[in-house]
């Protein structure tokens, strides 16, 4: 089962090392993991999804929270969040190809990027599902390269995930 | 006013303010500035031939005496050496500050002379730990190195220290600790400790399983009210050995893979386990899914991490042993002794710790109840394997702090460096060292330390000439074939300890045992006692790896 969690931590030289360290040698699995700074630049703000099991995933947050950088760790439910990747996506195109797929990107209310005489670079906003979904649509016209950010996720409503109380 | 003062200076002060008050270490070209403060300042320094010694030292000193041990070691080689020492003092939760030399910052990532990246080699065996880049984080960093290291779940702490850094200038400042990631918990759950006092209330069978959390938490004569209040029989871990004293009648001694049969079937049969400061370890449990069958298991362990990690857990306390304990008592009435206490004390009847004696060998159990019975107030520290078992089984542990062993690392060649760490820390304390020849080769040269700095420990060698503890299992499990584990009657232990300056003394027979050891311990120096015993000699009892408690054998030897 997969699982979200945001993790608050001191924006400091090897945090990142720290906590995939600690995911290789406690055998956790990250299915994707994506970081920047919070408004508060002091800090960082990690999404990582995990797969496991219940057990799994309460070790994951115990044994993160016992990193001295980090300051906090929130299960994300996905019932009460809101979840974007976004993803560039370079797919051959010619003048046989270019307005087919110029229809699929409109359907998936992704963006052209960038043209050129042999190929398209594309952009997509949206869940793991609708970038999962439009790479599968785009993979007959042959995908060249792809760059995904891997998931950021927020709780809906007025709770907030932050350093502070 | 702040008092201006270069890198080295501001790290004598810290260590001054932290109230250290000795160091185990050994220098080397990046920490000549620091040695050379060190030299003006009235800190005692005891130099090791071996950096894995200074740790183990640092780590034997933390333990004996609940404060946090200091080691320094210089960059690269250095720095790698104290490995071994910091990923033990991790396992079984020790205080120790570790510093390290490093290259200059500038140098930092070109494959420098002497570099090693020891704050990522380190990262996964320490509770934290530091690069120091500039001079003026020096006096934060030493408080939250001490205080993270000394508070919640105890460990290593590493700083690395950069030439530069060192010798640069700094307006020195003691800031107060802010470390908003970091909030040890000990204040406890009421409802949980509640909830705790009913199942044991209402138990029949219970347990108690307490291990080296009860030592670290000082909980000890917490431990022993709620014993006897409840008449609740209690085993502890090896890292809890004298938490609970081993001749009263509620003891079980030790449990799990060497423990003793006694104690294993009491957890086996338990309605209610109530584990404290202990993490079912796999040396501890056996088989997992049949470990404990019919308890409903409380656990109180100050790392909320511990809890629910190996086994299910029913009822969770997180907090400090010490607070968990005396809030517990506060809900807890007496009970009477019981059928439970008589069919325990059937047991121990029944399957008491034993071995064969011997008139013409010496048996290694003997030399065990020997020191016990001419020295019971000793600091027992012990190697690892079957030395380790049977100073853990044959000596009597009454004192919490009085037992000394790497019990979650399981590393040989701990006992002698840690022996003399505890030394300087109790120098009322007579020190004596359980050693197997195989370990205490592995740290032999610190006989040198123990010499030149007059700390007279004693070692006494159970020395069958091979790697005992391995050799039992292959005569049990792998047909006898005893691959590269024969040792031979090499070196000769006695004159080792001569060449040294040490005092060397030797029994080859029974008779023999008791005045070498009254000779041994009434000697100054420091003194190796070589006790030749007969190599097939097996720790027994033994749950096999893998197998349920229930599953315990009695092997003859």
């Amino acid at each position: 089962m997969k699982h979200t969690i945001a993790v608050i931590v001191e924006n400091k030289p090897g945090v990142l090392t720290r906590i995939s360290g600690l995911f290789s040698r406690r055998g956790f699995n990250i299915e994707s993991l994506s970081v920047g700074a919070t408004d508060n630049p002091a800090y960082s703000r990690m999404t990582i999804s995990v797969e496991g099991d219940d057990v799994v995933l309460e070790q994951v947050v115990k044994q993160l929270s016992k990193l001295i950088n980090v300051i906090r760790v929130s299960r994300l439910d996905p019932e009460e969040s809101v979840e974007r990747e976004l993803a560039i996506i370079k797919v051959s195109a010619n003048k046989d190809t270019r307005s087919e797929i110029m229809q699929i990107v409109s359907v998936f209310r992704a963006r052209i990027i960038d043209v050129s005489p042999r190929s398209l670079i594309i952009e997509v906003t949206g869940d793991e599902k609708k970038v999962d979904a439009l790479q599968q649509m785009l993979r007959q016209f042959g995908i060249k390269e792809m760059a995904r950010t891997g998931k950021v996720s927020m709780v809906r409503g007025s709770k907030v995930v932050q350093a502070g109380p | 006013m702040m008092v201006r003062m270069t890198g080295a200076e501001a790290i004598i002060e810290c260590l001054r303010r932290e109230g250290v008050e000795v160091i185990f270490g050994l220098p080397g070209g990046v920490l000549l500035p620091l040695y050379d403060a060190l030299y003006s300042s009235d800190l005692r320094h005891i130099l090791v031939r071996h950096e894995q010694a200074a740790a183990h030292a640092a780590d034997g000193y933390a333990r004996a005496t609940g404060r946090v041990g200091v080691c320094l070691a210089t960059s690269g080689p250095g720095a790698t050496n104290l490995v071994t020492g910091i990923a033990t003092a991790y396992m079984d939760s020790v205080p120790i500050v570790a510093m390290t030399g490093q290259v200059n910052t500038g140098l930092i990532g070109k494959d420098a002379f002497q570099e090693a990246d020891i704050t990522g080699i380190t990262m996964p065996i320490t509770k934290h730990n530091y690069l120091i880049k500039r001079s003026k984080d020096i006096p934060r960093v030493f408080r939250e190195a001490f205080y993270i290291a000394r508070t919640g779940r105890p460990g290593p702490v590493l700083i690395d220290l950069p030439r530069d850094v060192t010798v640069d200038e700094l307006e020195f400042d003691y800031p107060e600790i802010n470390l908003p990631g970091y909030n040890p918990t000990t204040k406890v759950h009421q409802l949980q400790i509640r909830r705790a006092a009913e199942a044991l209330m209402a138990a029949e069978r219970p347990v108690i399983y307490a291990g080296g959390g009860v030592r670290y938490a000082n909980a000890h004569e917490e431990l022993f009210q709620l014993a006897t209040r409840l008449n609740a029989p209690v085993t502890t871990t090896l890292m809890g050995l004298g938490c609970f004293p081993t001749d009263h009648p509620l003891s079980l001694g030790m449990l799990g893979m060497h423990g003793t049969k006694y104690a294993n079937l009491a957890v086996q049969e338990a309605d209610v386990l109530l584990a404290v400061g202990a993490r079912f370890d796999d040396r501890v449990t056996g088989k997992i899914a049949s470990f404990a069958p019919k308890a409903r298991i409380i656990h109180i362990d100050v790392d909320p991490a511990e809890i629910g990690k190996n086994v299910r857990v029913d009822i969770p306390v997180v907090g400090d042993a010490k607070i968990a304990l005396t809030e517990l008592l506060k809900h807890v009435q007496q009970k009477p002794w019981g059928e439970w206490n008589e069919k325990i004390l059937m047991w121990k009847k029944e399957y008491p710790l034993r071995y064969t004696r011997d008139e013409n060998v010496i048996k290694p159990q003997f030399v065990v109840e020997k020191i016990c019975e001419l020295c019971p107030d000793a600091i027992i520290v012990t190697e690892v394997g079957q030395n380790q078992m049977w100073a853990a089984q044959f000596f009597k542990h009454r004192d919490p702090r009085k037992f000394i062993t790497s019990g979650g690392l399981g590393t040989m060649g701990y006992g002698f460096p840690a022996a003399i760490g505890a030394k300087i820390g109790r120098p009322e304390c007579e020190v004596i060292d359980i050693a197997g020849d195989g370990s205490f080769q592995m740290n032999i040269q610190e006989l040198a330390t123990a010499v030149v700095n007059d700390i007279p420990v004693k070692i006494a060698i159970l020395n069958n000439g091979v790697l005992g503890m391995v050799r039992q299992w292959q005569t049990l499990f792998f047909g006898k074939r005893y691959s590269h584990t024969t040792l031979g009657d090499v070196p000769d232990f006695v004159k080792v300890a001569e060449a040294y300056g040490a005092l060397g003394l030797r029994a080859t027979k029974p008779s023999e045992v008791e005045d070498v050891l009254k000779e041994g311990l009434a000697s100054d120096k420091p003194t190796v006692m070589d006790f030749i015993v007969h190599r097939d000699e097996k720790v027994s009892p033994m749950v096999p790896a893998g197998a349920s408690l229930s599953e315990i054998l009695e092997l003859d030897s």
